[in-house]
């Protein structure tokens, strides 16, 4: 299966990466040769196979219902390019 | 043109935990912003999750409340998308493996009569973070407070068919998870969100029209104006020639009107993937059934019983079961007055007529349900009269005195001496020979102004059964 390269855009624009207009051909012929192994991979027989939702066989461990963590947010904040009102401030989203 | 108008909704429930669905946050709400939002909220580098008990019993709860299908290995998806409020770049939910699946809710409509509306699945996931838009400079200012809160969202089947049906369904979840205590269910503060999913379709067409979806719907009236309002609109554009575009509406109430917010085929690309950082959920026959047990009894066994139990009508009960809080205030002034009957339509005409006027709750009402027991017993004692009674409800709403010591105080008590009634009649008689007359001339019409004359000099307090006899006796005399 191959992938052109305006499914390569569409996919870095989801996925918000920055690939330029020369690495996108390149990249949609490494990412069609994975899909090819794949597609190998679909002539094996797995009707009988349960899905794999992890590779480690194993349940999930839970935890009680607690509060654990501490007020940290001056702490976190100071990593923050912008702050205000112990907001987090971001480009605003809506026009 | 007959139209027929098909509903599903989307229903988000803000579970009722301590602490969040994958880390150790707090949960309370109104906390100042980002005060609630740790290491894990904030998607630092190597932070994992790990999954809250109390969250997966709840939801197991609400599967056996709605008689679904329990799922005994559930598995969380990533939902990738970007935005400011999800720092993670993805919202952890259940996609393929949802813990609760298949089950039923029925429905009271307006006339009386059941229906049964198919509950597609409900699936645990994660809440976003709030975005505040104004005064930053053009800026947005985001709170994580919320981000990754437990959410159960519960998806109907496209099998409600009015907007009347569609609120009905949603009081219904409501009581529902009310009763369970696993939600405050406050709409107005987001604990309990709905969207809608509504089409048009000619009455008898097999396919479905193409949908919008309606979102930010924050109460149960909205929920009827929105679906309301997005039906006429695309019965409109159908009937002018045009198409429904496929998209996503948001509901502003102010303006009464559902507007578009984006257009679904981009944004609906989510690229869902199992999520490696959490393993697959399983739970057993024992666990399950552990849940059960602490099932309360719920909204239509409870009805049923009240039927049985107190003899009440369907309609009686079905309002009394409505509400976990209703129904044992209810059951609390049976216990104090032993009259279910009285009990049930002082609770339901009264003491609702009373909440509805002041917008109350029945947790907030200003009478408690000893103090009305107490009221209702004096009148299952003849004491007072069922009218007084509500001489007497009323000044207690202006006092902490007791039952008694109102009536005391206030002179209400019944006369139920005979002697004094009749010295009553006799007056009475003595003061009106016309309508004696008249009465006796056949027009027992009359009856009813005597009566009522002996009631004004009783200032009510004449006991309504010997008065009538006597008065009889007497005219017929």
């Amino acid at each position: 299966m191959a992938l052109e390269k305006s499914d390569v855009e569409k996919i870095a624009h989801l996925a918000r990466l920055h690939i330029d207009a020369t690495e996108a051909q390149e990249v949609a012929n490494r990412i069609s040769s994975i899909l090819d192994l794949i597609n190998q991979m679909q002539s094996v027989e797995t009707r009988n196979v349960a899905p794999l939702a992890h590779p480690f066989d194993a349940v999930q461990r839970l935890r009680p219902d607690v509060v654990t963590e501490k007020n940290e947010r001056e702490y976190l904040q100071k990593i923050a390019p912008s702050v205000q009102n112990g907001l987090y401030l971001v480009p605003k989203v809506i026009e | 043109m007959v139209w027929e108008t098909v509903i599903g909704l989307e229903v988000h429930v803000q579970l009722d935990t301590k602490s969040k669905l994958f880390s150790g946050s707090s949960t309370t709400f109104g906390a100042e912003p980002n005060t609630q939002a740790g290491i894990y909220d904030l998607a630092m580098p190597g932070t994992l999750p790990v999954f809250n008990e109390a969250v997966l019993r709840m939801a197991v709860k609400f599967g056996l409340a709605i008689d679904a299908e329990i799922g005994r290995r559930s598995v969380f998806d990533r939902k990738n998308y970007f935005y400011p409020d999800l720092p993670k770049g993805y919202q952890v939910t259940q996609l393929a493996f949802p813990t609760v699946g298949k089950g039923s809710l029925q429905i009271t409509l307006e006339d009386g009569s059941e229906k049964v509306i198919g509950i597609t699945r409900a699936h645990i996931e994660e809440d976003a973070g709030k975005s505040l838009h104004e005064d930053f400079q053009g800026l947005t200012g985001i709170d994580l407070n919320r981000a990754g809160t437990a959410l159960l969202e519960i998806v109907s089947e496209p099998e409600l068919r009015n907007a009347k049906e569609a609120v009905a369904y949603l009081k219904k979840l409501h009581a529902i998870i009310l009763y369970l205590g696993i939600s405050d269910g406050n709409m107005a503060q987001g604990s309990m969100r709905c969207d809608a999913n509504v089409s048009v379709r000619q009455l008898g067409a097999k396919e479905f029209g193409t949908r919008t979806e309606i979102k930010n719907i924050n109460s149960f009236r909205f929920v009827e104006r929105a679906i309301n309002h997005e039906v006429q609109r695309q019965i409109e554009i159908i009937e002018d020639g045009g198409r429904i575009i496929q998209e996503t509406r948001l509901y502003d109430a102010d303006k009464d009107e559902t507007r578009s917010m984006r257009s679904k085929e981009v944004a609906n690309d989510y690229r869902y993937f199992p999520e490696p950082d959490l393993l697959p959920v399983v739970i057993d026959e024992a666990y399950i059934e552990s849940v059960r047990a602490e099932l309360p009894e719920l909204p239509n066994a409870k009805r049923a019983r009240f039927v049985s139990q107190y003899g009440l009508s369907d309609y009686d009960a079905g309002v009394l079961a409505s509400s976990r809080e209703m129904a044992n205030f209810y059951e609390e002034v049976v216990k104090i007055c032993g009259d279910a009957k009285l009990s049930a339509n002082w609770v339901t005409v009264d003491l609702q007529g009373l909440l509805n006027k002041s917008d109350l709750d029945i947790s907030q009402s200003p009478v408690s349900a000893a103090r009305l027991g107490a009221l209702i017993g004096r009148i299952k004692d003849q004491t007072i009269s069922s009218k007084i009674a509500k001489t007497v409800f009323e000044a207690m709403l202006g006092n902490e005195q007791s039952v008694d010591e109102i009536i005391e105080s206030q002179g209400l008590k019944q006369v139920t001496d005979s002697g004094a009634i009749e010295k009553l009649v006799d007056e009475v008689i003595a003061a009106n020979p016309e309508q004696v007359a008249q009465y006796r001339a056949g027009k027992e019409k009359v009856f009813a102004f005597f009566i009522g004359q002996a009631m004004k000099v009783s200032k009510g307090k004449a006991n309504p059964d010997q008065l009538n006899a006597l008065l009889l006796q007497k005219l017929k005399g």
